[in-house]
């Protein structure tokens, strides 16, 4: 549990980092249109109860997105 | 008619940006649905007079993020902007953005302006925006995007005055491009504005970036779009995130110039706050569960007065006009066809005001969106979205507006099984059918001391309904590959109290959407069923009388009873009863004979004719259709020849009810899947599909209990 996150999805409730860059490119579109954009700061901070989605903030918006998808987000922390 | 050269003016904004308030407060109750031209999108439109006495059409737009769409709803949207030769070209366009976080909102603010259409920027939130300490420099910031903009507060209608003062005024074209577009998109784009005659370099841009949303193009065109972008070698969406990166950094400093006073996000906390109860893994679910009892209940609990009124309002006006008009064919329709049938439809407006209530109040408080994040995983296993749960939950009201709801799923697969198994939930109107077999088969008494056993049944058979919903969306999920991606980057908004007036105007526009939508179909229907059922071969119906009176010598009957009977004679005659019959020898092993062959028939328009036909067929006459109790015991005396027996044995009876359940008897939403998928496949395939779910699944309920 010590390592350090390198994407959204390995980030515990409460983490902040550093958007660095996106590993998919169909959905980084996306994902920057919604304000994910890299050098924005990204808190995670909660999952849904069945672990999958989760929500995060970035940009001052509260998203929502499946754990894949977060996956595609990488970070520096 | 509209006048010919009102201007237009287009509302465009961010999901919860507050569009459909602006757009209720621009224009009050002088809204109308229509459709945009040649494709199902509907289109909100409405008239709001202007400072100087003239007036303007608005069009509401569907919730973008950006001109690049992802949903049909969002395909819309692209095609309106960028088409600037259309009749239905705006001619302004208000963008309308959050002011609390104006970042999402410039960014489609700059898209828009690009296009270069007349635009401005309408700052909404700005009550949020004081309360949070934020403050803009507002004249700096309509210099350097080069529009007008207007601060407003959309909820409470201030700023109002202004902003139409603002569109009244002639407005130009924004001159300058905020995108400095790619080196190697210049010479395309040049082509493209030499060739086609395109106004701008980004709608030349886009007309290359976006090849799906040029339906609006003539065919040569879209061929000269298509060669060109061949030639130049440019791939769609291939400098998609580059300008969205562009953009931002242009928003950045446009923002560090204009906001005086930053804030931090800490007056949203009471939000987070919320969200840990209403997303919790115990309180979320069960608070979840408890809203939709809630709006069970209520639907069902409510509506049944004003239920109960329609259905009184329209048999005494059916029996009103058989009174006052000539005997005659034409009376014979419009009191046994016409009547009846648009008070089929005017029934469900109670159930479906309820419904909607509840679904905006929801949307607009911001739950709807944490049921999605509540509901994804488990929706998914079944090849669904999170965003089917409210479709799916529609559907227990009515198929039609949940499978309009469908709309906003954006993956072609999830929002194509949503549709398909949605009409599988129980909806109102197998209501009647339910109570009127359950009171006939399963005992009133209670179980446990305080739980009713046909309470109880009614129950199973929801979850009946519900349980076949998902298992027929797992075995689709199976068969259906599709390399579509699916995804659910959502925004989860800030809590907000639902604004009553947005509540209002959305019961309004559904309910006046599903009475027109359905009532055009169910009106066609009940016309051709009023003929199947008053018309027969020979000469039995116009002779009914002297074949009644013939039949009945050894035991005169008089009065209603010789009327009730000449009904039921004329129905059994009719070519109803001749299909009816006809089908007996294939509903046979399911336990029904041809009476409930002719319930079948005339139910297969919309499911609650069933108690009506059953009513005139065991010769109660229609006018007792809304005493239960008769039908009930009459069919209850009714006698099997076969066995000598009951013929409503529980064995018929549960056989029925799983039917009723599963068989796709409605032809309004066959139509409504028409027009969403836009073809006969799917509609054909769920009538096929449901139809023998229902009689198998009735055949093997009907030999495992007899």
């Amino acid at each position: 549990m010590s390592e350090t996150p390198r994407n959204v999805s390995e980030m515990r409730p409460g983490d902040v980092g550093i958007i660095a860059g996106f590993t998919d490119e169909y959905l980084s579109v996306k994902l920057m249109e919604m304000g994910c954009l890299p050098g924005a700061p990204v808190r995670f901070n909660f999952k849904a109860p069945l672990g999958d989605p989760i929500c995060i903030s970035v940009s001052g918006y509260e998203l929502s997105l499946r754990i894949e998808e977060a996956a595609t987000i990488s970070i520096v922390s | 008619m509209a006048i010919p050269n009102r201007q237009k003016v287009a509302l465009v904004g961010n999901p919860n940006s507050g569009k459909s308030s602006l757009f209720n407060q621009l224009t009050g109750l002088k809204q109308k649905i229509g459709n945009f031209p040649g494709v199902t999108v509907e289109k909100r439109s409405g008239i709001t007079t202007l400072p100087d006495g003239s007036s303007m059409e608005v069009i509401d737009l569907p919730g973008i993020y950006s001109i690049y769409p992802r949903s049909l709803d969002e395909k819309i949207v692209a095609e309106i902007l960028l088409d600037h030769h259309a009749p239905s070209t705006p001619d302004k366009v208000i963008v309308i953005a959050d002011a609390t976080n104006l970042k999402r909102g410039l960014l489609l603010l700059s898209q828009i302006v690009d296009i270069g259409l007349p635009t401005i920027l309408a700052l909404n939130m700005m009550d949020l925006v004081a309360k949070a300490g934020i403050s803009y420099d507002i004249k700096n910031l309509s210099k350097k995007l080069g529009i007008p903009v207007i601060p407003i507060n959309a909820r409470m209608g201030i700023g109002l005055e202004e902003l139409k003062k603002a569109i009244s005024k002639p407005l130009a074209c924004p001159s300058k491009s905020i995108f400095r577009i790619w080196d190697e998109a210049k010479a395309p784009v040049q082509e493209l504005r030499d060739s086609l005659g395109v106004d701008n370099d980004y709608e030349a841009y886009q007309f290359l970036e976006q090849p799906k949303s040029l339906s609006f193009l003539s065919k040569k065109d879209q061929e000269v779009v298509n060669e060109v972008r061949e030639r130049f070698h440019f791939f769609p969406g291939k400098f998609q995130g580059a300008e969205t990166i562009q953009r931002y950094g242009f928003i950045q400093d446009l923002l560090n110039e204009v906001t005086l006073r930053q804030t931090d996000f800490s007056w949203k906390n009471y939000s987070r706050k919320i969200d840990r109860i209403l997303t919790h893994k115990v309180w979320g679910y069960a608070l979840f569960f408890a809203i939709l009892f809630l709006i069970f209940q209520s639907i069902f609990a409510w509506a049944t007065f004003p239920m109960d009124m329609i259905d009184l309002l329209f048999a005494n006006l059916s029996r009103y006009l058989h009174s006052v008009l000539p005997a005659g064919p034409l009376s014979s329709l419009l009191a046994d066809g016409i009547v009846p049938g648009i008070g089929g439809i005017v029934i469900f407006v109670p159930q479906i005001a309820i419904l909607f209530a509840f679904i905006s109040i929801l949307e607009e408080s911001g739950y709807m969106a944490r049921v999605v994040f509540l509901m994804d995983k488990l929706m998914r296993k079944f090849g669904l979205n999170g965003k089917s749960v409210v479709p799916l939950m529609s559907g227990v009201a009515c198929a039609i507006p949940a499978i309009m709801a469908t709309r906003t799923i954006d993956n072609w697969k999830e929002r194509t099984i949503t549709i398909f198994v949605t009409p599988l939930m129980s909806c109102s109107a197998r209501l009647p059918v339910f109570t009127i077999l359950i009171a006939l088969i399963v005992p009133e008494q209670k179980v446990l001391g305080f739980f009713n056993l046909q309470g109880i049944a009614l129950m199973a058979l929801y979850l009946l309904g519900f349980v076949a919903a998902l298992g027929s969306a797992w075995v689709m999920k199976q068969i259906i590959r599709v390399k579509e991606r699916s995804f659910l980057i959502m925004e989860l908004p800030t809590y907000r109290v639902p604004r009553w007036t947005n509540v209002g105007y959305t019961i309004v526009e559904k309910t006046k959407a599903f009475v027109v939508e359905a009532g055009k179909i169910i009106m066609s229907i009940s016309i051709v069923l009023w003929v199947l059922a008053s018309y027969g071969p020979g000469d039995h119906i116009p002779k009914a009388r002297e074949y009644v009176l013939a039949e009945t010598q050894a035991s005169p009957l008089s009065g209603k009873n010789l009327e009730d009977r000449i009904a039921a004679y004329k129905l059994e005659h009719s070519y109803a009863g001749v299909i009816g019959k006809a089908l007996e020898p294939g509903i046979q092993p399911l336990g029904y004979d041809w009476k409930i062959g002719i319930a079948l028939v005339t139910s297969f328009a919309a499911r609650e004719v069933f108690v009506g036909t059953m009513a005139t067929i065991y010769s109660i006459g229609s006018s007792a259709g809304d005493n239960a109790a008769t039908i009930k015991t009459r069919m209850r005396e009714e006698i099997d020849p076969l066995t000598g027996g009951p013929r409503f044995t529980p064995a018929v009876g549960f056989s029925l009810l799983v039917f009723y359940t599963f068989a796709m008897q409605c032809m309004s939403t066959l139509a409504v899947v028409y027009r969403e998928t836009k073809g006969w496949k799917w509609p054909l395939l769920q009538l096929c599909y449901m139809t023998a779910l229902a009689y198998v699944s009735a055949w093997i309920v009907f030999h495992v209990l007899s």
